[in-house]
């Protein structure tokens, strides 16, 4: 691999866009695909070509086999992200577990007391209300949003953004009984029902989980579990 | 945390320190094979690894042949099977078969 090739694969990573190498399995020659185009290896097919741009869709690497021809592509994505709304315990321990699992962990909370008490570290901490917060971070198919602070005040505005972007999960933490007063709140404010089906609450897989650790792993859990086809992408824990 | 973002900037890093460094990558899998197509291994010239290909089975000989790619600067192929426990050969204990692409970063 030429160093301008890695170069430019992690450059693209970094403005959040994901890219892949074509490597020829028979000789090591390389082509570059970014944004849309495929730069280098002029004598590939077009087939090849829309192969390329499907994997790089699709966001899985994958070995292509054509006759006497093996071309491998490497997609490399940006890590998924988490947003998390409530700067509360089970995020000081849920953003560091987050980020060992690969995934770019975020911090919502307009509450400086709270912001303040650190436990943070390597984390990317937002002091903005909710709704501005998300609006900034536009979560898109590869985003996770979870509420924790228990407060309407807060949970509710994000939820209401989250419900209505393609966040490819969204949770809230509370018991059954505040979730029923919150569906119903969601609704008053005018989330179809479908929006609102699509709400993980209460959140995490039931793992008996107590301590806010353990909530943490049985969030992580199942956010992983919705990501990875393992769980429906809706309804409650 | 071991993820393709992080070696491959660990990658860069040791080539802008003007050490020698090979890419490997899982290209093909066959049957239970214990890293996913698309698992990365960086290695430097002198044996320093970040990543994995197989979770600890074949690592030693990738990280061998990766050495041997960067002082030739020619890209290698590897396939791995089944290990023999008694004759001490390398393999995976899990019954799979991999393919790895190993190459220079030049």
């Amino acid at each position: 691999m030429k160093l301008a090739t890695l170069e430019a694969v992690l450059a693209a990573q970094a403005r959040g866009e994901r890219a892949a190498i074509l490597t020829d399995l028979a000789d090591g020659r390389q082509a570059l695909v970014v944004g849309g185009e495929v730069l280098g290896m002029p004598t590939l097919g077009e087939s090849e070509r829309a192969l390329a741009m499907a994997a790089v869709a699709s966001g899985r690497s994958r070995l292509v086999e054509t006759a006497g021809e093996r071309l491998f592509i490497q997609v490399v994505a940006p890590p998924p992200r988490l947003i998390l709304v409530g700067a509360v315990h089970i995020a000081e321990v849920l953003a560091p577990m987050a980020a060992l699992a690969g995934w770019s962990a975020i911090i919502i909370d307009p509450r400086q007391r709270w912001r303040q008490r650190g436990g943070f570290a390597g984390c990317h901490v937002v002091g903005d209300w909710p709704d501005t917060a998300l609006a900034a971070l536009a979560p898109d198919a590869e985003t996770a949003v979870v509420t924790l602070t228990h407060d309407p005040k807060l949970d509710d505005p994000a939820l209401l953004a989250a419900l209505a972007s393609p966040a490819f999960y969204v949770g809230a933490l509370g018991s059954r009984r505040t979730h029923g007063a919150r569906l119903a709140r969601l609704a008053a404010a005018g989330v179809a029902e479908a929006a609102r089906a699509r709400l993980h609450a209460p959140v995490g897989l039931a793992i008996g989980a107590l301590t806010p650790a353990e909530i943490a792993v049985s969030i992580l859990a199942e956010i992983i579990a919705v990501r990875r086809g393992a769980l429906a992408t809706g309804g409650g824990g | 945390m071991g993820d393709e973002r992080s070696i491959l900037e660990q990658a860069l890093a040791w080539r802008r320190q003007g050490r020698g460094v090979a890419l490997a990558t899982v290209v093909a899998t066959w049957g239970s094979s214990p890293r996913p197509v698309g698992s990365l291994l960086a290695v430097e010239a002198a044996g320093d690894f970040v990543g994995s290909v197989s979770g600890g089975c074949v690592e030693a000989a990738v990280i061998e042949a990766a050495q041997s790619v960067i002082a030739s600067g020619t890209p290698r192929r590897l396939e791995f099977g089944v290990s023999d426990a008694d004759a001490w050969a390398v393999g995976l204990a899990c019954g799979g078969r991999i393919e790895v692409f190993v190459e220079p970063v030049s």
